[in-house]
């Protein structure tokens, strides 16, 4: 008896030792961009229900940040709110509610852009999940994927994605994907290739009905 | 390799000629060729022999050590019983016989009472008066028709008249006196009943308790006396303490998980939600070593209350300092219920902060809590919280139990296992013996050819009376 009590003390104080260690290894952040160009500010409020249906999914300890995509997305001014939860439960739930009230008046008072930059949106979110170092890296773009730059911005430069998830939401098709579909599917090509090529997973999904797939 | 072999253009002429080459050899190499398959399995058996005699000595010596523990456990536990039993002897001689002078002079008391009544209460004949006599003369007096005697015994016949009923009046009366008396005996004489009842019952259990004394005593005797029936006896009971005190740990188990789920996400406020020790959450953790602590002083408390013998440090202790003991472990175990009654108070409320955030974030419907009847879980998770650390405290019986008894079963498993472990070596070594000779008589059969040749060869040899005898002997 006293033998095993000594193991119980001894594998206590190991664990004791190792425990600051894994402090973030189990969190997720997730970096949702919303594209806010052109006539894709109609679909904000579909945008809205996958934030709310993000931030219930989301534990004590993990961050969460929504950005939006317009003409320069590359900026720390496009975040439209973000979060690291507190580990206290109850204090996360409080910091949710402060949360979707950020997003809620963000989504009634969203202009149109002109231009949409979604590499300047990436290269924005790798920046802030790696600051924000969690353990698994979410970034979910809520656009068509149709990158309008405007005339100086230079994106053509390889994105950094190793150990991120990117998932493609609600990509809606153009009018002009309707007269050639090669069009959307060549599209979704690029980007898959691209954060591929960057050492990312790439998924897509257009079914909001269930979003249990995303944070899986 | 196959042109090595093929000596010859024909493959069938090529393996014939391998075949009587490897015949020959085979034939010239017979004898030590026996001698090593001869030599290698009898070493072989004699390998496996010798490991299933050390197999089979340590199973014979961990069956002697089975033994002599079970024996000693079995001594100890009627040494223990015995003196329980001897403890409730004394108590009852201090708790009934103590009495005794106190109903002694009780009894006498009654009987006192009973003899002082008795004697008021023996009835006494009034005596007539002591003039009746002078009144019987006079009455002898023969003028009776004289009118002055005549008067003068009609007054005395008055008198007398009036003096018998003063008399029978007189009687009367102290004859309801003594019933009166004889009547208040009556509680007196149910009273000496009751107490000899009393005493009579004490000494009844007295006399059972001395019954149930030699019974342990006589079953101590039958350990003492190191009989098999004493091991098998023991063995029986071990293994069925261990199954029951393995069920009930299951059960205490059972309640331990339940009361980990029940602080488990509360400790989340305390430790943080998210953070990881080994792998594990410190939430988890946190919770589980509450509970050990609480199992902990569990078995402390009952140590100090001497129904477990776990550790003898404690039961050695004085019984000021042990009694210092049981209220310390009982205030730490008070506390502790507190808290965790506390914190199931607080998981019903974070479940409902959950509930409440989850439903306004994917419902757009305005929020309404139906809290009628809330106050049913939160309370029985309070009631939960609080009672299942005090009976986890118990957990120290069955524990007792199973370690003590599990030195039993896994030494019969022991036994068990070296036995078949024997039984698997002398198995193996007969069969390495049997195979020897059959790769002996193997190798004779393919020097078939060469050996019949030599058995034709030595039978021309012989003369024909040797060979007669010879196959007189074969048949």
């Amino acid at each position: 008896m006293i033998r095993w009590l000594r193991a119980l003390a001894l594998g206590s104080a190991l664990i004791l030792l190792g425990a600051c260690a894994e402090r973030g290894a189990n969190t997720q952040g997730v970096y949702m961009l919303i594209d806010t160009s052109g006539t894709y500010t109609k679909e904000l409020e579909k945008a809205q229900h996958i934030i709310n249906y993000v931030l219930s999914q989301l534990n004590p300890g993990d961050s969460f940040a929504v950005a939006r995509i317009d003409t320069s997305s590359f900026t720390e001014k496009n975040i439209v709110a973000k979060v690291a939860f507190s580990d206290q439960p109850s204090r996360a739930n409080q910091e949710k509610r402060l949360f979707r009230d950020t997003v809620d008046n963000f989504v009634k008072t969203a202009r149109s852009s002109a231009y949409t930059d979604i590499t300047g949106g990436l290269l924005q979110a790798i920046e802030y999940l790696n600051e924000a170092g969690t353990g698994r890296k979410i970034i979910l773009i809520f656009s068509d994927m149709q990158e309008e730059l405007k005339k100086g911005y230079v994106r053509d430069l390889p994105l950094q994605l190793d150990g991120f998830e990117v998932i493609a939401l609600n990509v809606t098709k153009l009018r002009t994907d309707n007269i050639d579909p090669r069009e959307y599917l060549n599209r979704l090509a690029y980007w898959q290739q691209r954060v591929e090529a960057g050492g990312g997973k790439w998924r897509v999904i257009n079914d909001l009905e269930r979003l249990e797939p995303i944070l899986r | 390799m196959s042109e090595l072999l093929s000596i010859t253009p024909s493959p069938f002429l090529s393996v014939l000629v391998w075949f009587l080459l490897l015949t020959v050899l085979l034939y010239i190499a017979r004898q030590p060729a026996h001698r090593l398959l001869v030599s290698l399995s009898r070493s072989l058996r004699n390998a496996l022999r010798l490991s299933a005699r050390s197999v089979a000595q340590a199973e014979r010596r961990l069956a002697e050590r089975n033994r002599e523990v079970l024996l000693e456990q079995g001594r100890e536990a009627a040494e223990r019983q015995i003196e329980r039993e001897f403890q409730r002897v004394e108590q009852a001689v201090n708790d009934e016989l103590a009495q005794c002078p106190a109903l002694q002079r009780e009894l006498r008391e009654r009987i006192t009472a009973i003899e002082e009544d008795y004697k008021k209460s023996i009835d006494v004949p009034p005596e007539p008066p002591l003039w009746a006599q002078a009144v019987d003369a006079i009455a002898k007096i023969p003028a009776k028709n004289e009118p002055m005697v005549a008067r003068v015994l009609e007054d005395i016949h008055t008198s007398m008249v009036k003096a018998n009923d003063m008399v029978v009046d007189e009687f009367r009366r102290s004859s309801r006196e003594r019933h009166l008396l004889l009547v208040k005996m009556m509680p007196l004489w149910r009273q000496v009943i009751s107490l000899l009842q009393k005493l009579d019952r004490n000494v009844e259990s007295l006399r059972e308790r001395a019954q149930v004394v030699d019974r342990h005593m006589q079953h101590y005797k039958t350990l003492s006396e190191d009989t098999d029936r004493a091991v098998r006896m023991l063995s029986s009971s071990s293994l069925t303490q261990f199954f029951i005190s393995g069920l009930v740990l299951l059960i205490a188990i059972g309640g331990a998980m339940i009361n980990f789920n029940l602080i488990a996400r509360p400790m989340q406020e305390m430790v943080g939600g998210n953070t990881l020790l080994m792998g594990f959450r410190a939430a988890d953790i946190a919770a589980l070593v509450i509970i050990f602590v609480e199992i902990a002083l569990g078995l402390y408390l009952m140590e100090a209350l001497r129904i477990t013998r776990l550790f003898p440090v404690i039961a050695a202790l004085n019984d000021n300092l042990r009694v210092k003991m049981i209220w310390v472990t009982f205030f730490f175990l008070f506390a502790l219920a507190s808290i965790e009654a506390g914190l199931a108070y607080m998981r019903e409320l974070l479940a409902q902060d959950d509930a409440a955030l989850v439903r306004s974030l994917l419902s757009d419907e305005a929020m309404v809590v139906d809290s009628a009847g809330r106050w049913i879980t939160t309370a029985a998770q309070m009631g939960m919280g609080f009672i299942l650390p005090f009976a986890l405290v118990f957990v120290a019986i069955p524990l007792e139990s199973f370690f003590h008894s599990s030195r039993t079963v896994l030494g019969l498993l022991g036994v068990g296992l070296l036995r078949a472990l024997t039984w698997l070596l002398r198995l193996l070594g007969n069969l390495a013996w049997y195979l020897g000779s059959l790769l002996v008589h193997v190798y004779d059969l393919l020097i078939f050819a060469p050996l019949w040749l030599e058995r034709l060869i030595k039978e021309s040899r012989r003369k024909p009376e040797e060979i007669t005898a010879a196959q007189t002997a074969d048949h």
